[in-house]
Order: C-alpha cells, then structure tokens, then sequence
C-alpha cells in the first residue's frame, strides 16, 4: 500500500485524507497498531517484572501434586491428586451452584415477580418489601447472614431433626436417603437408555398431533412424559435378579452421619443466598415483563372465559417473556459470577480453590488466567444458550 | 390486621435486642473510623465543606422545585438531625447543627425563585467532582495537600470508590458503546471483545487482578496506591456494564433522528454528539443509576482484598480488645448504612425518572 | 430542540468538570522510584526510563527509604493482638511494634511508617512489587517462600506452632490424639501453611476428616464456635487469642497439645535488599539483647553512663555499630526509648495485662528457658 498518489480521472476530486474508504482502512490500522502496542509493552513490562523477582511461569505446575483437601467435590480427589485436578473439582462446584441456583432463582422470581402483582394486598406488600429489603443490601452481608444466622444455628449433630424418619437436618447439612447403583445396575442401564428415547418420541408424536389440533391438548396427556419411561424403567428393574439401586439410608457414625447424600451447610447457605438475592431482582424482571403486555390482553382473555391461571400461562407469558429475557439473561450471569462469594462462607468452589493454589505456588498469571478463562466459558455459555432461547421465542412472534 | 401482627411478632425480639441487649458502645467509639477510615484529622473540614455544600444544593432544590425535592431534603434534615442528637463529638455535632441551618436557610433563599433553577442543576452536576477534588486534594491546589487514597476508609472510601468508578466508567462506556455500533470491523470486534470479556468475569476476580497483577503489568520504577488500583478494576469492569447500558438507549434512538440531522447538514460525529447522544442517554438513566446502586453494594468486595471499606473497617474494630465479640452490633450497624444508602439512592432515582419522564410513552 | 441543547450543555459540563477532577485525582500517589542500573555508564536523563534491571546494589531500597522519608511496612489489619486499627485510626500490636522499632532505628522516629494492610493472600506479591518495603504480617519462615518466592526472612519473632482446639464434650482433653478425630469437620483458614499441615498430619495419623475452608480466621472461628466443625486448627497464638476474642463460652473449649507443626513467624524483605535486610535483624537482635541487659524504655537513659562495654555498644555510646549499618550509632537506644526492649512490645500486646494472658514460653528469653537469643553486636 505503498502511495504511487498516480491520481485516478474518477476521483480527482477526493484527496487521499478525505477518501472515505482510505480513511476507514487508515484509522483501523492505526487502532490495531496501537492496542497491539500496547499489549506488548504491558507484556514486556510483565516479563521483565517476574524476570526480576526471579519467578518462573508457565502451566508445568497443574501437574504436580496438590497436597490440599478439598471438602466438596463431585469426582473423586485425593491430596495426593494434581493442582489440575483440584481446579477441576472448583469448576464442576461452580458449574453445580450456578445450574441449581438459576432454576430455583427462576422459580423464586417468577412467584415473587406475579405477587408483586396480585390482587391480594397482603401478598402485594410481602412481596414488594422482599423485593425492598433484599435488592438494596450488599449480597455479601446476606450470605454473612444466611450462613452464621441461619444455616449454622440449626441444632447439633446429636440433636438433628429427623423429619420422616430417615432425613436428617442439622447443623452440618441436611442429610438424606440417596439410591446407590449396585452390581445390577450395568444390566438396566440399556432400559433407562430405552425410556429416555421413548420420552423424545412422546414429544415428537405429541407435537405432530398438537400441529393438526386448533386447541390445546387436554393437560393429561402430559402425564405420559412421566409414564411412559417410568413404565420401561420399571420393566427393566422387574427382569432384573435384585434390585439395581439400593437406597443408602444416613446414619450416626461417630462425630457426624454417614451415608445418604449431604448437603452441606455452606452449599445450602449459598444457594439460599444466592436464589433469595438473585430472585428479587428476577421479580423485578418478570414484573416490568408482564407490566410491558398491555392490558386489553387480559381483558380480551377473560372475555373469551379464560381462567386467571390460564390467562398467565397462555397469554401473558409467552408476550411477556420476549420483554423478559434479555434481562433475564444478564441476571443468570450475575448468578453465575456471584457465586465467587462462596469464599467467605466456605464453600469450595474454583475461585476458593484457584485461592488455595495460588498460595502455594505463588503463580499469579497463571492462576488469574485459568479463574478468567473459566469464568468465561461458563458465561459464555450461558449467553448462548439463552440467546438461543431468546431467538426461539423471538420466532413464535407473529 | 394480620400482616400487621406478623409485622410485630418478627419485629419485638428485634426491637427489644436493639434498645435494651446490644451494647452500641462498640459504634460511637469507632464512629470516626466506621465514616472516614484513617482520613487525617487536619483535612477533616474539606469532607465538611463537601457537606455543607450538599446540604445548600439540596436546600435550594427544595426551595425551587418543593414537592419534588421535599421529601429528599427532608430525609437528609432527619439524618442531620439524628446526628445532633447522638452522641457523638461536639465539634461533629456543631457542624451538624450548622448542616441543618444550611439546609433550611437554602430552601428560604431560594423559595419561589424559579430563575434559580440553571444554577441549582450546575450546583448538582459540580458537586460529586468537587467532592472528590475536596477529599483527594491536589499538590497545585492551595490549602488542599494531597491525602493519599489509600488513607480513606469506611464509609468515605465505599462512597469514593462509587462515585469515582461510576464517574470514569461513563465516558469509557459511551465510548465503548459506540465503538461497538461502529461500522468498522476491528473496532467493533475490539469493543465487543472488550465487553463481553468484562462481563463474563466475576468481579472479585477484576480486584484480585488489580491488587495482584495490575502492578505485574506496570513498568517496575511506578507504583500505584492499592486504592486507585481498585479504582482502575472498577472503572475498566463497570465500563462494560455502561457500555451496554448506552448502547440500549442508542438502539432505541428512530432512524428518523439521524436522518434529520445529516439532512441538516451535520456530520457524523456531530450528529452523535448533539443529537443521538444526549437523547439516548437521558432514556437511559433509569439503568445508568441501577448500575450505579448495584456498584455501590459491590464495593463491600474490595473488603476481599483487604481495603478498608465499610465492611473491613467493621473486622477490625472486632479485633479491638474493648470490642472482642460484639459481632450482632457491627454487622446489624452495616445492614443498615448499606441499606439506609441503597435505599436513598434507588429514591432519588425514581423521582428523576418520573420528573424526567422517562419511560413512559 | 432548545430542550435539548440545554441537556447537551449540562451533559458537557459534567465531562469537562470530570476531567477536570481527574487531573486533579491523577495526581495522587504514583510514586516513581529511579532505579539504579549498575551497568548504565552515565546516568540517564529522566524521561529514559530503564525498564530492565540487571543488577540492584545492595542498599539501593535503603536508599529509597530514607529518600522517602518513611517505612512501608505491610501488616495485618483485622488480627486481633497482632495487627488490627484501633478507634483513633492508629496501627497497633505486635507485628506492628517492629515496623515502629525499624522505623525508630533508620529515621530516629518510630513514627514515621506507613502502614499497609495486606491479605493473607497478596501479602508476598506486595512485597515482590515493592508495594511495600518490609513485611511484618505474622508469617511463617519456610523454605518455598524463602526461595521460590525470593524473599529474606529476618529473625523469627514470635515462635508459633499449629495446634488444634476441639470442644470438651467431644469428649476431649489435652491428651486426645488427632487420630481420634477420625471423620471430623475441621475448620481452617486458606491461604495459609496451616492448610497444607492439616492435609500431612492427618494422613500421617491415618484419620479421615473435612475440610471447611474460609477465607478469613474471624469466619473459620465463627463457624467453629457456632458447632459447624468439630475442631479447629491455626497457629498456637490465633487459637489463644481467638478463644478469647470469639468465644461465646471460651473454657468449653481446649486447645490439644499435639504439636503439628513449627511456626516460626519472622518479618520478611526482598531478595536483594540486603542492607534493609541487615538492619531488620539487627533491631530485633537489639531489642531482645536489652531485655537481657533489663534495659527498657523508662530506664534506658540510666544505662546511657553505664561502664559496661556490652551496654555501650548497644546504645551508641561507644563503637560504630550504627554506622556499618549506615544508620545512627545510637539505633538501637532510639528503638528502645521509643518502642521498648522485646519484652515490652510482648507484654504490651499479647501479656498478661491484655485479655489473651498468652505465657512467655518459648518467646522468653534464652536465660529463661525459652528461645530468643540475640547473636553478638559487636
């Protein structure tokens, strides 16, 4: 691109510096060369600094041992396991707080967001000074609050509560009755397999019959999602010599209960926290969506003697959802990165862990580098999976 | 009736704790350090100029507008007044008094005088820039020597890091928003990389970086104060956040308006600058200020890094041998600074949006 | 459309005022210090600044330091006896007095420290970016942090080592062995050594147990005393301290005599800083050495006319001992008059007049049994 400047008959009268297109591809160069600059002086400025404190970088240390515990985890880990392995134990424990911390803040939100907007006074004024109280304090007090005023003020282990029998609450997480594969179990996998496909053919039959009603389908056929495969599963467990699951029940053993599935208290505080905090902000969302669809639509809906739940469900939702889901979108976000305050109340989760590992080795770089990469995959992933939602319904529009 | 007695049975223990169990002692002694960290006694007078002048912009707002401003003057009278009457240092309670004699002989002045009105928005649109020079201080500037940031605390640092982030951010965020209308490729993917990197990070993890890194990536002679570190995380994080903010309201801006404007004549960046821009950013103050408020309940993060804010402040007054254990009295304390502040702010919002007009159509 | 201008007029005032402020702003604390390169011939004007240091000469922070005219001294903000802000918005506690006692030894004035708070966390890379000059935040002296994190570790102040505390009822004594805390929630603080000796005790005992991790000693304390763990581990001296601070009901509750680890918490500089290195040491050889002469801040002017020879070298009376360290020959009388000998600072915060009435034991002096000994100066 050197300038020959061997003026052109057509554009005589447009100088260089004023040519559009020049101007375009000039000042974008200009723009890459500098932040191009500037990335490489920050990283000069970053080698030359570790250089000078005599720090070594580079991934070699995921592969040494971590000698740390980890309390929580979802696959197996030992001390004895690699600094790779414990990250991915604090990922899959981020990936689990946020996955059941946007459904059940969903749920929270919606019911708080329709109160909000209930007939009912009481129920009106309940929910909007949950929505008052919880939006407007730091959600790091809430988890201080949820965790050592709630959670671990529950009776000691000795004095559990025990609701039906064999379920267990206290101090140390709720404890429960958990199926646990026995050596059967490989024989009635090909059944669960076998029910889950008949589930996805229900729902293709389903949609084809729905495509050639006007109405919709009367609700009790959707109970066949639930007994179809059930139905399989249950033939499968009938063929087979003994049970493949067997329920392991908890049990007092020494200092704490053994056995069952435990949650554990800062994994409940923090949900809680977590669904409470993010909820109010989704009934704020949820309340600006419904208030977004106007009201003749409700009025026509009653005239055509639909039923309030069914005015909500058929006519105002699936309009309001449209207004809802963008905001939506960046609140499961905010779930999903405020779940790096599991730190202060114990919960291991990949910033905790990243925490622990960082101490040990002292690599700043490295470790900020797999928290940030981590954190963006996840959001990342979110993003589109909700714009994918977002465009399907955006479809359903006219 | 009913949510009336509920109200009283979740209230009386509470009540009975506050008035007659907790032993407050714990706040007044450290009442200094819980609003100004260790800001130095001498430089003191510059926090209550800042003050004062709050409190005459308000005063006059009340005057030239009434209704609008009265029950935010009126809220601000009762906490002035709240602090006269507690029991704190004389010298502070004088100021208060005088706070309220501010206040009031603002709203006296100024009643009825509605060719004040150009003079109380510049009043309000100087005072967060002048609070800030005021409490900053500058080495050119005469009486105000430099206080380094790292010596505010409490609730003057939790303030500082709000109004300071959401100050710089703006700017960065508009910028970034139309960077990322742009029609040029590298930059809009650069705006688009830089914003969705920001928000897809959590931000205790940007403050980790900037107390850990950000000094990695400086040459090695320049040091910077561990406070303005934070400030460049929070400014360069909530960027993000505005950018996308700014970029709901150009969206929303008609085709017609640019339209317009080139066929007057004006070119692009003009066009943007005294057409689109001004017009897109008033629809968006609604969530201008949410983000503001939301920063502010963040800043409680940087206690996770060790400045005293707010919340860190409220640990070490724990460690104090006098205070060992008092944790109901200081964490019940913060809950409701936090919630007094958020409160105020989400307020303040509401009454621009409905004098503004903005979001209804 | 005059609507509008007005707006756009109040929009452009507050960008101009913005600025405006931030040029004021700016100009806070960025504080450049020029680096000395030994190899460079002739000095450099100011605006090439060299980014790439080969060698530092030792003494260059020193230089620095008196440059600047105060100590940067990181500490610990919210550890109660050791580090924490009292109401007046002063420093105090044991980590503490040392900053004072070096900044009394290179300035004559224990005053002049600036004090930075640091999180277990970024403690070490505080002190690798020369964020602060000497580190002084209860931490212990092993070999990966001397070496991999290139740091030099100066006399152990306080001898420390990781115990565990349970509850009575568990039921426990002193005597109770870590293996019989076979499935045991234990509570610990992260960032720390502790966590990695728990993980090594335990399977040496051969004892399964959980981990409940925080981030801070104040929550891990809370959430032990409110039962969520069955025992809690830290250094000796957080778990005195603490069962004193946060306990609801402190004799419920018994520290195990176990030993699971040695602690040695020592004041930390940079690889390098060898003469900041130097007079770290040698004030705290100072201090303990005028315990054992009985020399205190209230006496120290008596001793100024002793005949001794010892006395008089360590207070600057005669000799040059001040001045190989390219400090005052009376330092050591300044630190003393000022701060007060070992004993005193000890006393002061964790003794017996303190509500943690922590005993001497191995901190007290050599002639009594325990194992502060300062080499000769001289």
């Amino acid at each position: 691109m050197a300038a020959p400047a061997a003026p052109s008959l057509l554009r005589t009268a447009i100088p260089l510096w004023r040519d559009l297109r020049v101007l375009r591809v000039f000042s974008q160069v200009v723009f890459v060369v500098v932040v191009v600059l500037v990335g490489a002086r920050l990283y000069a400025n970053m080698r030359a600094n570790l250089e000078r404190q005599g720090l070594v970088t580079g991934y070699d240390f995921l592969g040494n041992p971590a000698s740390f515990d980890i309390g929580e985890r979802l696959i197996p880990y030992a001390a004895s396991d690699t600094y790779g392995r414990a990250f991915l134990v604090g990922v899959l424990n981020t990936v689990m707080v946020s996955i059941i911390g946007i459904a059940l803040a969903t749920v929270a939100g919606v019911v708080m967001g329709v109160a909000r907007l209930s007939p009912n006074w009481l129920i009106r004024q309940i929910a909007a000074a949950y929505v008052l109280l919880i939006r407007n304090t730091p959600l790091l007090l809430q988890l201080f609050f949820w965790y050592f005023g709630v959670v671990i003020q529950l009776p000691k282990v000795k004095q559990s509560i025990a609701l039906l029998g064999s379920l267990f609450l206290n101090q140390r997480g709720l404890y429960l009755p958990w199926p646990v594969p026995t050596e059967t179990f490989d024989g009635w996998k090909p059944y669960l397999m076998a029910a889950l496909i008949a589930s996805f053919a229900l729902w293709l039959a389903l949609n084809l019959i729905q495509k050639r009603l006007d109405r919709p389908l009367p609700a009790w056929w959707g109970l066949g999602y639930l007994l179809v495969p059930a139905g399989i599963a249950a033939l499968g467990w009938a063929l087979a010599p003994n049970a493949p699951l067997a329920v392991d029940f908890p049990v007092l053993k020494g200092l704490n209960f053994k056995g069952g599935l435990r949650v554990t208290p800062e994994l409940f505080a923090l949900l809680t926290g977590l669904v409470i905090y993010t909820g109010a902000f989704i009934a704020e969302v949820v309340r600006a969506g419904i208030q977004a669809v106007s009201k003749s639509q409700t009025e026509a809906a009653r005239a055509l003697g639909l039923k309030p739940m069914q005015i909500l469900r058929l006519v105002i939702f699936p309009q309001a959802l449209r207004v809802i889901i963008p905001p939506l979108t960046s609140q499961y976000l905010n779930l999903a990165k405020n779940s790096t305050l599991a730190v202060a109340i114990g919960y291991p989760d990949l910033y905790s862990v990243s925490g622990t590992i960082f101490n040990q080795t002292g690599k700043a770089v490295e470790v900020v580098t797999i928290i940030m990469g981590s954190y963006l995959v996840v959001s990342l992933t979110t993003s589109l999976l909700m714009n994918i939602y977002n465009k399907r319904m955006a479809l359903v529009e006219r | 009736m009913l949510a009336a007695w509920l109200v009283y049975l979740i209230l009386r223990p509470a009540l009975t704790w506050v008035f007659t169990q907790a032993e407050w002692q714990v706040i007044v002694t450290n009442f200094r350090l819980f609003m100004r960290g260790q800001y130095p006694d001498e430089a003191v007078w510059r926090l209550w100029v800042g003050i004062y002048f709050l409190a005459l912009v308000m005063g006059m707002s009340w005057g030239v507008w009434g209704q609008a401003a009265r029950t935010f003057a009126a809220l601000f009278g009762a906490a002035a007044l709240l602090f006269v009457l507690l029991p704190f240092s004389l010298n502070a309670r004088l100021n208060w008094v005088g706070v309220l004699i501010t206040l009031v002989a603002a709203m006296l002045l100024a009643r009825n005088r509605a060719a004040l009105k150009p003079w109380v928005i510049l009043g309000w649109v100087i005072l967060l820039p002048l609070t800030i020079v005021l409490t900053a201080g500058a080495a050119w500037l005469p009486f105000l020597s430099p206080v380094a940031p790292r010596l505010w605390g409490g609730l003057l640092l939790t303030l500082m890091l709000t109004i300071i982030g959401n100050t710089l951010a703006l700017p960065l965020g508009i910028l970034l928003a139309l960077g990322r209308r742009s029609s040029l490729p590298a930059i809009k993917s650069f705006c688009i990389g830089y914003i969705e990197l920001w928000r897809g990070v959590p931000l205790v993890t940007v403050l980790f970086m900037a107390q850990i890194m950000l000094p990695l990536f400086l040459p090695a002679e320049i040091r910077v104060d561990p406070v303005v570190r934070v400030i460049i995380g929070l400014t360069l994080f909530e960027a993000a956040y505005q950018a996308e903010n700014v970029r709901g309201g150009l969206q929303a801006m008609p085709r017609g308006q640019f339209e317009a404007a080139y066929a007057l004549g004006l070119n692009g960046v003009l066009t943007m600058l005294f057409i689109i821009l001004p017009q897109a950013l008033r629809l968006v103050i609604p969530a201008l200020l949410n983000s503001f408020i939301s920063l502010f309940k963040d800043t409680t993060l940087v206690a996770i890094v060790g400045l005293f804010d707010l919340l860190l402040i409220g640990k070490t007054t724990l460690a104090q041998p006098d205070f060992l254990g008092k944790y109901r009295e200081v964490y019940a304390f913060l809950f409701v600074v936090y919630w007094a502040f958020s409160m105020m702010f989400s307020y303040a919002s509401q009454r621009l949006e409905k004098t503004l007009g903005v979001g209804t159509r | 459309m005059k609507r509008n201008a007005y707006i756009t007029m109040g929009a452009l005032t507050a960008v101009a005022l913005v600025l405006v402020a931030c040029g004021g702003a700016a100009t806070v604390e960025v504080e450049v210090t020029r680096v000395v390169e030994v190899t460079s011939a002739a000095p450099a004007a100011t605006s090439q600044v060299q980014v790439q240091v080969q060698v530092v000469t030792p003494g260059e922070r020193m230089q620095t330091i008196k440059d600047r005219g105060n100590l940067i001294c990181g500490v610990h903000g919210t550890f109660q006896g050791f580090g924490y802000v009292e109401a007046d918005g002063s420093y105090t506690g044991f980590d503490v007095e040392f900053c004072k006692a070096w900044a009394a030894a290179i300035f004559g004035d224990a005053t002049k420290v600036e004090y930075r708070s640091l999180t277990a966390k970024e403690r070490f890379t505080a002190l690798q970016t020369g964020e602060v000059d000497v580190l002084s935040r209860n931490s212990t002296w092993t070999l990966t942090r001397d070496v991999d994190l290139a740091l030099t570790f100066g006399p152990t102040t306080f001898y420390d080592g990781q115990a565990m505390m349970v509850r009575k009822d568990l039921p426990a004594t002193e005597e109770t062995t870590l293996k019989d805390l076979e499935g045991a929630n234990i509570c610990v603080q992260t960032g720390t050594t502790t966590e990695l000796n728990l993980t090594d005790q335990m399977k040496a005992a051969g004892a399964e147990y959980t981990p409940v991790v925080f981030e801070d000693n104040d929550a891990a304390f809370a959430a032990y005393d409110e039962g969520r763990c069955d025992a809690i581990t830290s250094d000796r001296s957080q778990l005195a301290t603490l069962r004193v601070a946060k306990m609801k009901n402190p004799d419920d509750h018994v520290i195990l005599s176990v030993v699971m680890s040695k602690e040695p918490l020592a004041p930390a500089v940079l690889q390098g800083d060898d003469r900041l290195a130097d007079v770290v040491h040698w004030t705290v050889y100072g201090m303990i050495q005028a315990e054992e002469l009985g020399i205190t801040s209230q006496n120290v002017d008596s001793f100024l006319t002793s005949a001794d020879p010892v006395v008089k070298r360590l207070l600057g009376v005669e000799g040059e001992m001040g001045a190989k360290l390219g400090l005052s020959n009376d330092f050591i009388y300044q630190v003393i008059k000022q701060v007060g000998n070992y004993g005193e600072a000890y006393d002061r915060n964790l003794g017996p007049d303190t509500p943690y009435q922590l005993a001497r034991g191995q901190n007290d002096l050599w002639t009594n049994g325990g194992l502060m000994y300062a080499p000769p100066i001289r």
